[in-house]
């Protein structure tokens, strides 16, 4: 017993730690970066439960922010190989379960 | 005449009216060319019937009903009448200068008059006129008139013909109208004639034949980027990024010093030559060392092994025997206001360069000396203020606490590279508001920090303590008001303030020490309490300096400029000795070695050094050690272990001098600071004696 509750400790320690986004790969330029960064905190913020919503929110965003063609993928675990524009790519991990892909490609 | 005569055919082509007057014919024919408007009204009349027969197609003769009925021989009466071309009315002497003749010419006067003028474009179809533009039109109409012009007009009639002839005919129509069909205007040699009502007229101008034109950009740069994400790689990026967060963290601590560091070097590098010499840094000092050796043979000789063999015959007089003298030349407008020597290396010592007088203070210097080389300061520390006093650490000799004129306290590291104090005291932290006078190191205190006591003008004496970064003061004693005093109320308006210009620790008792003040007083105080214990009414002016002895736990000495030299014990208050050297006394030091020698300097240029066993009353050495006359020696030290004094001067020099024998007697057979003491015991016993 004593052993689950320091599980569950460190589990909310993890969560509590891991909340932060955290970019993995990007080649974006700094101002972009931050946008983008921001941008995907707030929409896997505002759509918790649902990815896709996420990631509709995001692409439409960033469509008009930056121009089409956006492509975004949300979730917890996916492997990909993209071609996107170059200084067009974030890759960032969030809230220590979500990994955020967002890339331009028209 | 020519106008006129174009007038009249443009007359006679437009209207038809002229050819076929029947009235007139006859009295017209003679003067065709010069039908003038003047003309009788029955003429007109006629013409004007005429016209109308010819234009309304009216066959018959139509009269006015108020025309006069005149029977056939009235008709056939000739009237003559006689018509001239003349106007009347007309000027007949106008004259006008002719520039192109150079005279007055009569002008030619108009007699043309105008009276009705109507214009058709009727033309009769027979007429030669009427022939052509029927040509033109090219057809074969019957009409009697043609009416170029309307064009609407000819429809009317045409398109009662046929159908397909008017459609030729618009067409051909059309072709005329066309300014660029050149087929058209080759055929007519006639000039057109205009169309004088507005209509519809069109026009086509060639196509711009399409072109396509295309280019091609670069394509946008792409590049693929592939990876993976599922759970526990999530996990590890985050507790690597953690990871380094923490690492930045103890970074960003350690990063400050490390800049200070870099700084410093950056300033030793600023001076291209110090780096080169950095690194033959040693090599270069052992070079010059051994040079100054060679150099300075015969003073190191003498400083070793030269003992002055006429003491023995002049007992008890002595001399000095001058060795090294200490120069800088960046320090040679500044005095010498401070000596002490290093108790570790004997050889070395600091002198503090700074200016007494209150009109020439500026900057000072901090230069350390060794006698291994009195060519070139071993250290050099310029300071901002100019220095007045210093003290060197008796254990940790690299530290050097020095009392600034704008009263700064520092602390130099010598072990430390970089000019800058590694300690320095701010407006914040206690800062003294006059010239620190005396700076003294004490013991460390329970917490093994380092600290010292400064005594400045403005009547704090203060304790500093060297605690990690930061210099902690804490007051000790603000030396009492002189207001306090009532029986001199005058003086007390003038200096209201006291101001501590010495100090000195008892050498055994570690809280015991004295305040010597402008005034002439010296008090006796404790570290622990604000109270004064004692007060000396030593002086008449400045106590410049005041000492323990170094064996003998109740006496000390003081100086003043007020030419006299004090003994004191400090259970009496008057002093047991008196001195007066006819010359204000700089400064004044025991010998480490006796309890009973002590040397003088005065601002005349002598050193003055006594033996109280020997001589209770006079110096048994006074001997003038300045090069040139108005020098002012300001500070005298001995050397801890060697019997050597040092002298420094207002000049920015410092001179060397060996003790002879004389100053150096030691009572035969004992040795040790008791036996000291105890000399000095029985000198005192000796002066209470007579009292």
């Amino acid at each position: 017993m004593a052993g689950t509750g320091e599980g569950k400790k460190e589990e909310a320690d993890y969560k509590r730690l891991h909340s932060f986004p955290l970019i993995r790969h990007t080649d974006m330029p700094e101002e972009m970066r931050v946008e983008t960064m921001e941008l995907c905190v707030t929409a896997c913020e505002k759509f918790a439960t649902n990815n896709e919503s996420a990631a509709k929110m995001i692409k439409e965003s960033m469509d008009k922010k930056f121009g089409s063609s956006w492509h975004v993928v949300i979730g917890e675990g996916f492997g990909f190989e993209v071609t996107h524009e170059v200084k067009n790519l974030l890759y960032m991990f969030f809230g220590g379960s979500l990994a955020v892909c967002v890339w331009k490609c028209s | 005449m020519s106008v006129r005569d174009t007038n009249v055919r443009a007359h006679a082509r437009k209207g038809s009216n002229v050819q076929k007057t029947p009235g007139v014919k006859s009295t017209k024919a003679a003067n065709k060319e010069k039908i003038s408007s003047v003309c009788d009204e029955t003429d007109v009349t006629d013409e004007e019937k005429t016209v109308e027969m010819g234009g309304g197609r009216i066959k018959g003769l139509v009269k006015p009903p108020d025309q006069l009925k005149l029977t056939d021989i009235e008709k056939k009466e000739k009237i003559t009448k006689v018509l001239t071309t003349h106007n009347p009315n007309a000027p007949n002497n106008i004259a006008r200068w002719s520039f192109k003749d150079r005279c007055f010419k009569p002008c030619v006067v108009d007699h043309t008059m105008h009276i009705f003028e109507l214009e058709v474009n009727l033309v009769y179809k027979n007429s030669e006129e009427g022939r052509k533009e029927m040509l033109k039109q090219g057809l074969h109409e019957d009409d009697a008139t043609v009416d170029t012009g309307a064009e609407s007009d000819k429809e009317k009639t045409e398109t009662s013909a046929t159908p397909v002839e008017d459609g030729g005919e618009v067409e051909e129509a059309g072709e005329e109208d066309r300014p660029d069909s050149a087929a058209s205007k080759t055929d007519k040699k006639e000039p057109k004639i205009a169309n004088v009502f507005a209509c519809s007229r069109a026009t086509q101008t060639l196509d711009n034949p399409p072109r396509e034109i295309s280019c091609q950009i670069e394509p946008l740069p792409r590049s693929s980027f592939s990876a993976s994400a599922n759970q526990w790689e999530i996990y590890d990026a985050y507790v690597e990024e953690l990871q380094k967060q923490e690492k930045n963290k103890e970074k960003q601590k350690a990063v400050p010093s490390e800049k200070d560091d870099k700084s410093q070097k950056k300033m030793v590098l600023m001076e291209a030559q110090e780096a080169d010499f950095k690194k033959v840094k040693k090599e270069a000092k052992s070079l010059e060392r051994m040079v100054n050796q060679n150099i300075y043979d015969k003073i190191v000789q003498d400083f070793a092994y030269y003992e002055d063999p006429a003491d023995e015959f002049r007992f008890p007089k002595a001399t000095l025997l001058p060795l090294w003298k200490f120069k800088y030349d960046q320090a040679k407008k500044l005095s010498v206001t401070a000596l002490c020597w290093n108790d570790k290396c004997p050889d070395l010592f600091g002198v503090g360069m700074g200016s007494y007088d209150f009109c020439k203070q500026g900057s000072g210097m901090l230069l350390f000396y060794t006698y291994k080389n009195c060519s070139f300061p071993e250290y050099i520390y310029p300071t901002s203020s100019g220095v007045l006093c210093l003290d060197i650490h008796k254990q940790r000799t690299y530290l050097v606490a020095v009392g600034l004129y704008d009263g700064c306290v520092a602390v130099y590291n010598l072990k430390k590279e970089g000019k800058e104090p590694i300690y320095k005291s701010t407006a914040k932290t206690g800062k003294h508001t006059a010239p620190v006078w005396q700076v003294c190191w004490q013991n460390d205190d329970m917490d093994n920090n380092h600290n010292f006591y400064s005594v400045s003008s403005d009547g704090r004496v203060v304790s500093w303590t060297l605690v990690r970064n930061e210099l902690v003061f804490t007051d000790i004693i603000q030396l009492p008001l002189i207001g306090a005093d009532p029986e001199e109320p005058e003086l007390a308006q003038m200096h209201l303030i006291p101001c501590g210009t010495s100090m000195d620790f008892h050498k055994q008792i570690d809280y015991l020490f004295l305040v010597g003040t402008q005034e002439g007083k010296i008090y006796e105080c404790k570290t622990y309490s604000s109270k004064i214990l004692e007060t000396y009414e030593a002086h008449h002016m400045t106590v410049d300096t005041v000492k323990w002895n170094y064996f003998h736990p109740k006496v000390f000495i003081s100086c003043s400029s007020d030419w006299t030299i004090k003994i004191w014990d400090y259970t009496i208050n008057t002093p047991v000795l008196t001195f007066d050297l006819k010359e204000p006394v700089g400064d004044v030091a025991w010998a480490p070695y006796s309890s009973t020698v002590f040397a003088a300097v005065t601002t005349d240029g002598n050193v003055h050094v006594f033996d109280l066993n020997i001589n209770k009353y006079e110096a048994l050495c006074q001997q003038l050690v300045v090069d040139k006359k108005k020098t002012k020696l300001t500070h005298i030290e001995f050397n801890p272990t060697h019997p050597i004094i040092i002298v420094g001067d207002d000049r920015g020099n410092v001179n060397s001098f060996k003790l002879s024998p004389n100053l150096r007697l030691k009572p035969k057979g004992k040795d040790g600071p008791e036996v000291e003491a105890a000399k000095m015991e029985t000198l005192l016993a000796l002066l209470r004696k007579p009292e």
